[in-house]
């Protein structure tokens, strides 16, 4: 006993027990609670199998919220990641202390908390007080309705998650281009290569790896979006900016349908985790390749 | 000593005296008792000084056989009992609530906790939602609208509270029949805190000139019918409502899927007879009646602010307030930040009956309950704490409190003063509950459909997103159809 005790590994073991402990309390236990609870019928009273998920696919409403969770989240992403990947670059070229001025700047987005700063950008788009039509109206344009018509809607909720989620794309790829080797620069200069080739043959090779983990996880994140959207257009107007947990929300507490809800919410948990696999296991053959 | 651990054990002190064979007497004369008066005789001190005998152990085996009895009893007046109540927009509500609550667990002897909980943003929903799923939290809750069908199972049926009340106070409506009697029992029981009417309040000014409606004439702050409003038909609002679009001050009716856009649309809807599910449980979309609400509201929804489809619950109210609206449908609580933040327009606000359709005058009416839940630890002290909140002098301190906000479940409660005196314009929302001279009928969205489908009509905003269709250009035949592919799914 004693000896095993003292064990290196034990210790280790019980170092890591609270964090196990929270994770398995906060993470692993809700999971495979809302695993459970996608299961049951409406009365939770009998199991169905996968029977919620089949009634979900025919609803034409949920397949307009497949179709908008996937245009939200891939559209955010890539515009994240293209104008995080620009400003890191640019700011990268700032010098010293001017840097870090703006990149104090540019990270208050991302640290203002979102659901304050979309009551803002709500405010803005309001139809009695909106800022923005009242600087249209000072130009003779007329009003828009910036959460009133589909499109437009969908439009402003994917603006304000780029507008909330850039800087840390931004923050990650400076990290990241300041970590690539100056003599990589050098070489390619000597070899004769312009800017633009040695953006896709030094910097994005040198950086696959960041943005392979980021993209992933800010797909995660932005898949699993609820307060944007719900403060903005709570769905509307007509369903049409509802996205999984916005969609979950309305069936499971407001309709009292929990089991629904939960089965919503659970869509896309097998897609994201075969991509994670995926993304994880290059980033870690990546990793290999460049100790060897 | 705690209040809670108080009467618990002064019973077990008078248990063990009891089992002691010590007799109890009254206080002294001036009044100051310091404890038991206690008499002993020198035979007492032998027999008890020595071994236990069978009278005394007799009488201690009585003496526990009372205890849990006892206990029992201090449910009446003991015990901890937590309390959730919906979290008042006016915020002297919820201080009158504490006071009152504060005075019941003083003269019962009971710890209560009361929380007031936020509406904003569903908290009071995922609590309620929180605390079935776990089977633990408070010991009573606030329950909006549907959520007393939601959660029936584990509620504690309250008709004996319910018998006492109606017994006094007389029946409440059939919305609150439908919304919480389920298989025949009250498993919760309608309360004023939050229950609201949800009619229209117009601005006296605008509506008179730009539309030519008089509502104050149609609707003065006294009793008794006038025949002009029998003319307040829905012809007669859309024909406002385009006179106003008009001159710059539209109808704020919102075609969201919040409550308010909910309410409005259920009650046109209601007018013209047009039922999107019959009592049975049937899909009856696709009917006549339904085609002729449509209609009528392609028309309406051309009268309406282009971002009427954005419409929150708090769109409307600002619309008014600021001065860009001439009617909105919603509580006094419009009224009430305009009188501290617009004064002329609060100056200028009158609320009043709904218009009538083809098949009457109907009026949103969102009613609150109280539930206990089954698993409510002190359920004695929950009902009699809930009965205690629902006497004529507690509704009517609350109500005077909230400036008319909250109404009474019981129609013998409407003579309250406090929509007389309250305002200005004195009497603004005299006709903001339903008087029996209004010829009017209190009504929820979807109302008759089953609830556990009419929950999901409601909440998903079934019939103003029909509108709202109407108004991006969708035909009626589209409109039907969609409707249709939705209720189905509803009707799992």
């Amino acid at each position: 006993m004693r000896k095993f005790a003292q064990r290196r590994s034990t210790t280790g073991f019980l170092l890591c027990l609270p964090l196990i402990l929270l994770v398995a309390g906060f993470v692993i236990y809700p999971a495979f609670y809302a695993i459970y609870l996608s299961m049951l019928n409406k009365k939770m009273t009998a199991f169905v199998g996968l029977s919620n998920f089949q009634f979900l696919l025919k609803r034409h409403t949920f397949q307009m919220v497949i179709f908008q969770s996937c245009l939200y989240a891939i559209t955010a992403v890539i515009l994240k990641v293209l104008i995080g990947f620009t400003l890191a670059n640019l700011m990268n070229n700032i010098p010293g202390k001017k840097q870090r001025i703006w990149r104090g700047l540019l990270l208050v987005p991302w640290v203002i908390p979102l659901a304050l700063s979309t009551l803002t950008w709500w405010w803005m788009f309001d139809p009695s007080y909106s800022a923005f039509n009242w600087v249209l109206n000072q130009f003779g344009f007329a009003n828009v309705p910036w959460l009133g018509v589909g499109w437009i809607a969908r439009f402003c909720t994917i603006t304000v998650n780029v507008w909330g989620g850039t800087p840390f794309f931004m923050i990650m790829y400076l990290a990241a281009l300041k970590s690539v080797p100056e003599q990589l620069y050098e070489a390619s200069s000597i070899d004769g290569a312009n800017a633009i080739q040695r953006l896709f043959f030094v910097t994005l090779p040198m950086m696959r790896n960041i943005i392979s983990i980021t993209i992933l996880f800010s797909l995660i994140v932005t898949f699993a979006e609820f307060d944007i959207v719900r403060i903005l257009t709570a769905g509307g107007p007509q369903d049409m900016t509802h996205v999984f947990a916005t969609y979950a929300f309305q069936v499971g507490i407001q309709s009292g349908d929990i089991p629904l809800g939960a089965a919503d919410s659970l869509f896309m948990f097998p897609i994201l985790a075969f991509a994670a696999f995926f993304v994880l296991r290059g980033v870690t053959k990546r990793t290999k390749e460049i100790a060897t | 000593m705690s209040r809670a651990v108080y009467p618990v054990a002064r019973a077990l002190t008078c248990v063990h005296t009891m089992a002691a064979g010590v007799d109890s007497k009254p206080g002294r004369p001036d009044g100051h008792q310091k404890g038991p008066h206690v008499t002993t005789t020198p035979t007492m001190k032998r027999k008890t000084a020595g071994k236990t005998t069978r009278r005394s152990a007799l009488k201690l085996a009585t003496a526990s056989a009372v205890l849990p009895l006892v206990h029992i009893r201090s449910g009446r007046a003991a015990g901890k009992l937590s309390i959730a109540f919906w979290d008042h927009w006016v915020p002297a509500g919820n201080a009158v609530m504490q006071k009152q609550v504060d005075a019941w667990a003083a003269k019962n002897q009971v710890e209560v906790q009361a929380d007031f909980i936020t509406s904003v943003g569903q908290k009071n929903l995922l609590t309620i939602a929180a605390e079935a799923q776990a089977k633990t939290g408070h010991d009573v809750q606030a329950f909006p609208t549907w959520e007393v069908h939601n959660n029936a199972d584990s509620l504690e049926p309250m008709d004996d509270v319910m018998k006492r009340l109606t017994d006094k106070y007389g029946q409440v409506n059939h919305v609150c029949d439908y919304l919480a009697k389920i298989n025949g029992h009250w498993m919760a029981v309608p309360t004023s805190s939050g229950t609201q009417y949800k009619g229209p309040c117009g601005r006296i000014s605008i509506l008179k000139e730009t539309a030519g409606l008089d509502v104050v004439g149609m609707y003065p702050a006294k009793e008794g019918h006038v025949a002009a409003s029998d003319k307040w038909t829905w012809d007669a609002h859309l024909a406002a409502a385009e006179a106003c679009l008009k001159a710059g001050t539209p109808f704020a009716i919102g075609l969201g899927q919040t409550s308010d856009s909910v309410d409005t649309a259920g009650v046109l809807f209601r007018a013209y007879g047009a039922e999107l599910v019959d009592k049975d449980g049937n899909n009856t979309v696709k009917s006549d009646k339904v085609r002729a609400v449509l209609e009528y509201g392609q028309k309406l929804v051309k009268a309406l602010p282009a971002d009427a489809v954005s419409f929150d619950d708090a769109s409307n109210n600002r619309a008014l307030i600021s001065g860009q609206s001439a009617l909105i449908w919603n509580p006094p609580s419009a009224w009430a930040v305009a009188k501290r933040d617009a004064p002329k327009v609060a100056d200028d606000a009158w609320s009043f009956s709904g218009p009538s359709g083809p098949e009457g005058r109907f009026l949103p009416y969102l009613p609150y309950f109280w539930g206990v839940w089954s698993f409510s630890k002190n359920k004695t002290a929950a009902k009699e704490l809930i009965e205690a909140l629902l006497q004529r002098d507690t509704i009517e301190a609350r109500c005077n409190e909230v400036v008319g906000y909250d109404v009474p479940p019981f129609d013998s409660m409407l003579d309250f003063k406090v929509w007389q005196e309250v305002g200005p314009p004195a009497g603004t929302v005299y006709n903001y509950p339903i008087r029996p001279f209004h010829h009017a009928v209190a009504h929820i969205a979807a109302l008759p459909a089953p609830p556990e489908i009419a929950v999901q009509i409601y909440n998903r905003g079934t019939m103003p997103t029909m509108l709202a269709k109407l108004k991006s250009g969708q035909t009626i035949d589209q409109v039907i159809a969609w409707a249709s592919d939705e209720l189905e799914g509803f009707a799992r």
